[in-house]
């Protein structure tokens, strides 16, 4: 019964709640989302937490996402033992470094006084949901070997079924224990998005990658104004 | 496009100018008596409120002296503005990809020690003590922890010299200088300062625009003012590193950066920014520019020595009819083109060339410029006496108690004689000054300041006039932004017929 809510409940809640809310957030509410930098009130310790923990859980993120995108690829990749202890000794890596990372930073929230100012409850909540998920992951990367070649086999099926609204949990179903809470976690995490700082990462700016340097808006396009027959002439403003 | 309108421009001849509106300032230093009103108004209007504490967008620093935030003319401490790399110029923080890199932690940010801590004092105390030995004291406590504090710095702790050692001793701009030219402006006899007043500059080539990951901060296109989208804004503070000026600030409760927005405001309004109206000596003035888009690059580009001749090259005579002919077709308003023709920037900058930017050499092309201070010549020791007398009646520009190459250091980018060129014009003007109300110099002495300037009395009664005896008006000439139609230039009111009300209603709370 409890598979049912926590493989097929869950993650559908989570889904909804993160697209719906997000929107919401964006387009309601845009002058909340922030990525809540407090480098200005401590930016000295913040480089040994921030670097390794973003580092870290990009690299997890992107290494999940091909386990999801491309299970054949990582799962050919892995038929050279050589090919695999690469993978899972970075991995783990990583996830050490993810680890090593969050501590630091949870212990500069802690011990500065100036960072207590700009602490909320769901501060304290991404802590919790993010030790829980980096911790389980490195157990089972541990404990369950080699987590790369099964998760493309149960998981990328199991992920596959759900988005395809056809959930097939008996897979699922017979993982061990820290594997079920590696996942529960991680859909927990997905569904605050939207009322959390996680909500950053949905605004990462990649299009300044693309843009020119200089941005220049004219609110106003007068020139188009006194030519135009139009009722409502003028450009709508793309800056509030 | 930049390179297609210089392509169509060098095969066609087509595009000759692409002109746009800049509101632009100049600060008359001479004027300046460092009374911190215009920081008070701003701070008043503006930044009085939690996360903004401390925040000054417009401050008032002494000379020599390290500023606020500290030592922020030191760019291989904070890297902002632009530097020549190679054949162009890029970001001295690093381009788009080591943006990227440092998002996380950015390494060159100033943090709030760099500034200093907000602090109040716990007046209630002074009533709610019990009775004691000891007179109560209103303890002072941090804005930002609410706990007792020793305040060690504030915005303005360099004051007059104030703690000179640590400040005046540590200015940036003395890395220029000689020892025994640093040993002989702190001698006591010598001793000298004049004050900064710093804002934002709103540049025609911004860093922090160009630095910022998210797209949220712009310049206006109808008069120049760049602003920060604060529902855009995602708080990656690269803006805060970029403008070498330090004048773009991170609000820690919100996870917003701010900035100066020049009243905007009050300009469309037709009123002048709240620091310009409050000021006590009637330093700032402010007026419209036309400038030539298309060189924006290739100014920002030139060589040190050269950066303000180029500079004053991108601005346009607005007189000029083949200049009115491309800003009417790029739509500027006729009125832009009447307020720039009567702009008081204008004639200080371009036709009398009395004003300089402050540090051209960060290439952000500032629209701010300085009347450099024209700091009386000095007394000395000379045999054990005060020896006050000179040769001349005001003594000689060159030995003036600012080294000529402090003033460099600070307004051109290091080329002396482009500052000294200043000063004897404002020194023309004051011996020509002398000459009328007075007439006890010899006529010898006025005609060579005057030839040596090349000004003619007019001028010389122009440029007193503007500087001693202006109007509100003559200081002041905005361009009407159209009260009736002003609001467009932030919404389009269609799209809010119907409704009840404009603009940014959300209430300014930290998100989770």
């Amino acid at each position: 019964m409890s598979n049912y809510f926590f493989f097929i409940g869950l993650p559908y809640a989570a889904l909804v709640i993160m697209i719906m809310g997000s929107a919401s957030r964006y387009f309601n509410f845009g002058f909340k989302v922030s990525s809540l930098s407090s480098q200005f009130l401590e930016g000295h310790q913040l480089f040994y937490g921030s670097q390794p923990f973003h580092w870290g859980l990009s690299f997890l993120f992107f290494g999940h996402l091909i386990g999801f995108l491309f299970p054949r690829s990582v799962i050919a990749w892995n038929s050279i033992p050589l090919r695999l202890f690469i993978l899972e000794i970075s991995a783990f890596g990583f996830g050490i470094l993810a680890l090593v990372g969050l501590i630091l930073l949870v212990f500069r929230r802690i011990l500065n006084r100036r960072l207590h100012m700009v602490t909320s409850v769901m501060d304290i909540v991404v802590y919790v949901i993010l030790t829980v998920q980096i911790v389980t992951g490195l157990w089972i990367a541990f404990f369950f070997r080699w987590g790369s070649s099964w998760f493309a086999s149960v998981l990328t099926p199991y992920i596959n079924s759900v988005l395809t609204l056809d959930p097939d949990i008996k897979a699922v179903s017979a993982l061990p224990i820290m594997i079920k809470i590696h996942l529960v976690s991680a859909f927990t995490m997905i569904a605050v998005i939207p009322y959390t700082r996680f909500m950053h990462f949905l605004v990462f700016p990649i299009s300044y990658l693309w843009r020119s340097y200089q941005y220049v808006i004219w609110n106003w396009d007068r020139k188009k104004i006194r030519n135009s027959t139009d009722l409502y002439p003028g450009v709508k403003s793309r800056n509030n | 496009m930049y390179w297609f309108r210089k392509w169509i421009k060098l095969n066609f001849k087509l595009l000759d100018m692409n002109v746009r509106s800049q509101i632009a300032m100049v600060f008359h230093l001479d004027k300046c008596i460092g009374c911190h009103t215009c920081s008070i108004a701003c701070k008043n209007i503006w930044t009085d409120r939690k996360g903004a504490e401390y925040m000054w967008w417009n401050n008032v620093e002494t000379k020599p002296g390290t500023g606020y935030p500290s030592k922020w003319e030191d760019q291989d401490i904070y890297k902002g503005g632009w530097a020549k790399d190679g054949k162009g110029i890029t970001l001295r923080m690093g381009g788009k990809l080591k943006g990227f890199k440092n998002i996380f932690h950015n390494p060159n940010m100033p943090v709030l020690d760099d500034y200093y801590e907000p602090f109040t004092y716990k007046y209630e105390n002074l009533f709610t003590a019990p009775e004691g030995d000891d007179q109560p004291v209103a303890i002072p406590v941090s804005l930002i922890t609410g706990e007792p504090m020793t305040p060690k710095s504030g915005p303005n702790w360099d004051d007059d010299l104030g703690g000179s050692k640590e400040y005046a001793r540590q200015d940036v701009n003395m890395k220029d200088l000689s020892p025994e030219e640093q040993e002989a402006m702190f001698q006591l006899e010598r001793m000298t300062f004049h004050y900064l007043p710093r804002m934002c500059n709103h540049c025609l080539n911004p860093a922090c625009v160009a630095a910022c990951p998210s797209g949220a901060i712009y310049k206006r296109g109808e008069d120049g003012i760049v602003l920060i989208n604060q529902k855009k804004c995602r708080a990656w503070r690269m803006c805060v590193t970029a403008c070498p000026y330090k004048k773009s600030y991170y609000n820690w409760t919100t996870g917003k950066s701010e900035k100066c927005l020049l009243c905007y405001p009050r300009l469309e309004n037709g009123q002048t920014p709240a620091c310009m109206q409050s000021c006590v000596g009637r330093i700032r003035y402010l007026g419209v520019m036309l400038y030539d888009a298309d060189k924006i690059y290739e100014v920002a580009n030139s060589e040190d020595h050269d950066l303000v001749e180029q500079q004053k090259a991108i601005y346009l005579d607005p007189n000029n009819p083949e200049v009115i002919k491309a800003a009417r077709a790029n739509g500027i308003a006729e009125s832009t083109i009447e307020s720039a023709q009567k702009s008081p920037v204008y004639k200080f900058v371009i036709k009398w060339g009395l004003a300089l930017p402050l540090h051209p050499e960060f290439r952000t092309l500032p629209n701010l410029f300085y009347v450099p201070p024209l700091l009386p010549t000095m007394a000395f020791v000379k045999n054990d006496t005060y020896e006050t007398t000179t040769d001349q009646f005001w003594g000689a520009i060159s030995k003036s108690r600012l080294p000529m190459r402090y003033l460099a250091s600070l307004f051109t980018a290091g080329n002396e004689s482009a500052v000294e060129t200043v000063l004897k014009k404002l020194m023309a003007v004051r011996l020509h000054r002398r000459d009328v109300t007075v007439g006890d110099l010899p006529a010898t002495e006025v005609k060579d300041a005057m030839r040596d300037s090349i000004m003619d009395k007019e001028t010389a009664d122009a440029i007193f006039r503007l500087t001693s005896l202006p109007l509100f008006d003559d200081r002041f000439v905005i361009p009407p932004a159209h009260r009736e139609e002003a609001m467009e230039m932030l919404e389009s009111t269609a799209d809010t017929k119907g409704n009840s009300g404009f603009g940014f209603i959300e209430k300014p709370k930290r998100g989770l």
